[in-house]
């Protein structure tokens, strides 16, 4: 993969597939990056576990606080990463060790270590980094058109409502955005 | 996913960039939200969305739908990560400088830029404490010169008014680099379909959509465009984008946003508060003629050269300033720059002078007399005694708007009528 510029479609199989979100480096605080896509992919019906091991056993949005992600009981789709990128590689480690397996590595906004994404792509799992979950969905779902962001993409599609309320919007079926970037 | 990669080409995103269906009524054509406010889903909603935790709206002096359409736009065409439109070209220039600059600071502009600009930068920012340090882009090292600590950006036009100057971005980009400040491009007289300035090194382009993007004379509008580029955290020298924001308990808008961060600041920090909101329905218009965008543009420039060709065969006239003619100062830079065309806003000078000026305005038939440029019509004005009426005199020669100066901007009529409207005023 190269990791300069994604596919949209490559974002968006991602995000139309994994429903279990880990968010490592999570914090409670409500100005925190982190604490914005926290919130905003449960609003969207991820499931988002967030670890931080001084907050650990601590409820967040009715969401309970691991230390580390081999303490979450459940399976893992995607484990998203808000630490420095020289942090990256053991937490790719230990996401190695978890069965069943996580299939994606998300690194943030400014977070790159392509040798923890050498070693899970070596291992068969996808990886994103210097992306936003947060973003990209708001991209793909043109939200984020509505605060003038170039969603790079163009459509003669109507753009899915999410179903709850009138200002959310889906991913919607993959077929309707052409990629453009 | 054969087109996987594949990037649009500039009229498909003149028509089609940022304008999808409708997804509530499946409308083709963007509708046009005449509302102050929106309705929040739940309480929890509106948190959301005052806090920036969610995309959406909230209140049309902070965003609107249509005029959203117009902000990606204007992005796509620029290739800017994000946009934001404003009430006018001014309304964009004063939300840019508010992000970046503190009272004390200094920024650069090139001294030939529309005379508006020059006063609003010499006289309105002197409230503010925002001190212009004037640089000559005729001469690049000036603009090195002018660098001190206390600079925070770099401001040019690309392609300048009134007098067909065309500005070396990529060199003037370079010195902005160097000295870790953004280049701010007015790329009004341009449009991104002769020149894109982000190509060229410019991280902010701010616009008077008023003009050539409009292009039908019936809406002021002014647009900024955030190209990404821009480190905002680097140097610590932007506290509006990289410390944390009081106004959003907190927020450091750099990190949470990204490469778009600079147009959420324009918004959220600008907009919001200073208040020049763009009105949805000047947004439809200008939507409406940026469709039309690239075919409009080629014809101005080509009716342009026709016409200045014309005029420089005239022996009435002493000298015509258009960067497309061979010969001109600035045809390499216009090559470089706007290899489709350089513009249709021009300066003539008139071997009877100011009188010869006077007459001429007043004898033309098809030009109206005005002080806009970017029209379908055909517009003439005589700088020296409106537009830059307010300058010294010598700042008016220095801005190319001398009193033997009259400005043409070439419309889209048949150019046999407008040469012909031009051989009648000048012989009468």
């Amino acid at each position: 993969m190269n990791h300069d510029s994604y596919p949209d479609s490559y974002i968006r199989g991602i995000l139309n597939t994994v429903k279990t979100v880990a968010m490592v480096g999570f914090s409670p605080k409500e100005n925190r990056p982190s604490y914005f896509a926290f919130k905003y992919l449960l609003e969207r019906g991820y499931r988002v576990i967030p670890v931080n091991p001084g907050q650990a056993g601590k409820e967040v949005l009715g969401q309970k606080i691991y230390a580390k992600l081999s303490d979450i009981p459940d399976p893992i789709d995607m484990v998203d990463v808000f630490r420095g990128s020289e942090h990256v590689l053991p937490i790719v480690q230990e996401a190695l060790t978890l069965q069943p397996k996580p299939q994606v590595i998300w690194m943030q906004l400014t977070v790159r270590n392509d040798e923890a994404a050498r070693l899970a792509e070596e291992a068969g799992m996808k990886v994103v980094m210097n992306r936003c979950p947060k973003i990209e969905y708001g991209r793909l779902s043109t939200e984020i058109s509505w605060i003038g962001v170039n969603s790079r993409t163009l459509s003669s599609k109507r753009a899915q409502m999410y179903g709850k309320g009138v200002q959310r919007m889906s991913l919607g079926p993959k077929e309707e955005t052409k990629d453009k970037n | 996913m054969a087109d996987a990669d594949r990037i649009p080409g500039f009229a498909t995103l003149s028509i089609h960039a940022g304008a999808k269906p409708d997804p509530t009524t499946g409308a083709r054509a963007t509708p046009i939200y005449q509302t102050t406010s929106f309705v929040f889903d739940d309480v929890e909603h509106a948190a959301s969305l005052f806090g920036l935790q969610a995309f959406g709206n909230i209140y049309t002096r902070i965003g609107n739908p249509t005029c959203a359409v117009l902000e990606e736009r204007v992005a796509a065409l620029e290739g800017g990560t994000a946009g934001l439109a404003v009430a006018s070209g001014h309304a964009a220039q004063v939300i840019v400088m508010h992000a970046l600059m503190m009272p004390g600071d200094e920024f650069v502009a090139s001294k030939k830029l529309y005379g508006g600009s020059i006063n609003q930068f010499n006289h309105s920012y002197k409230n503010f404490g925002w001190n212009v340090v004037w640089a000559d882009p005729d001469d690049i090292s000036t603009f090195e010169k002018a660098i001190t600590p206390k600079t925070k950006c770099i401001f040019i036009e690309s392609i300048a008014n009134p007098g067909g100057i065309v500005t070396d971005i990529e060199a003037i980009g370079n010195i902005a680099r160097k000295a870790g400040v953004p280049l701010i491009v007015d790329n009004t007289l341009a449009t991104p379909y002769l020149c894109k300035p982000i190509d060229y090194g410019a991280d902010v382009v701010v616009h008077s959509l008023t003009k050539f993007l409009g292009g039908h004379g019936n809406s002021i509008g002014g647009l900024i465009v955030d190209a990404g580029s821009f480190n905002w955290s680097r140097d610590k020298k932007y506290p509006m984008l990289c410390e944390p924001r009081p106004e959003y308990s907190g927020m450091v808008l750099h990190e949470t946003f990204g490469n778009f961060a600079f147009a959420i600041a324009c918004r959220v920090l600008g907009l919001r508060d200073l208040g020049p909101a763009l009105s949805p329905f000047n947004a439809f218009l200008i939507l409406t003629g940026i469709e039309t965008l690239p075919l409009r543009m080629q014809r101005h420039c080509d009716n342009a050269l026709a016409v200045a060709e014309w005029l420089s065969k005239r022996p009435e006239i002493a000298w015509v300033s258009y960067p497309g003619l061979p010969g001109n100062k600035y045809n390499t830079l216009a090559a470089k720059y706007a290899p489709k065309g350089a513009g249709a806003v021009f300066t003539f000078g008139l071997k009877g002078g100011y009188d010869a000026g006077v007459k001429l305005v007043s004898n033309v038939k098809l030009f109206s007399h005005l002080a806009n440029i970017g029209d379908t019509r055909s517009l003439i004005i005589h700088p020296a005694s409106t537009t830059h009426k307010q300058l010294s005199d010598a700042q008016k020669v220095q801005a190319g708007a001398g009193p033997d100066v009259v400005r043409l901007s070439i419309g889209l009529e048949d150019k046999e009528d407008i040469i012909a409207d031009l051989e009648e005023a000048l012989t009468a």
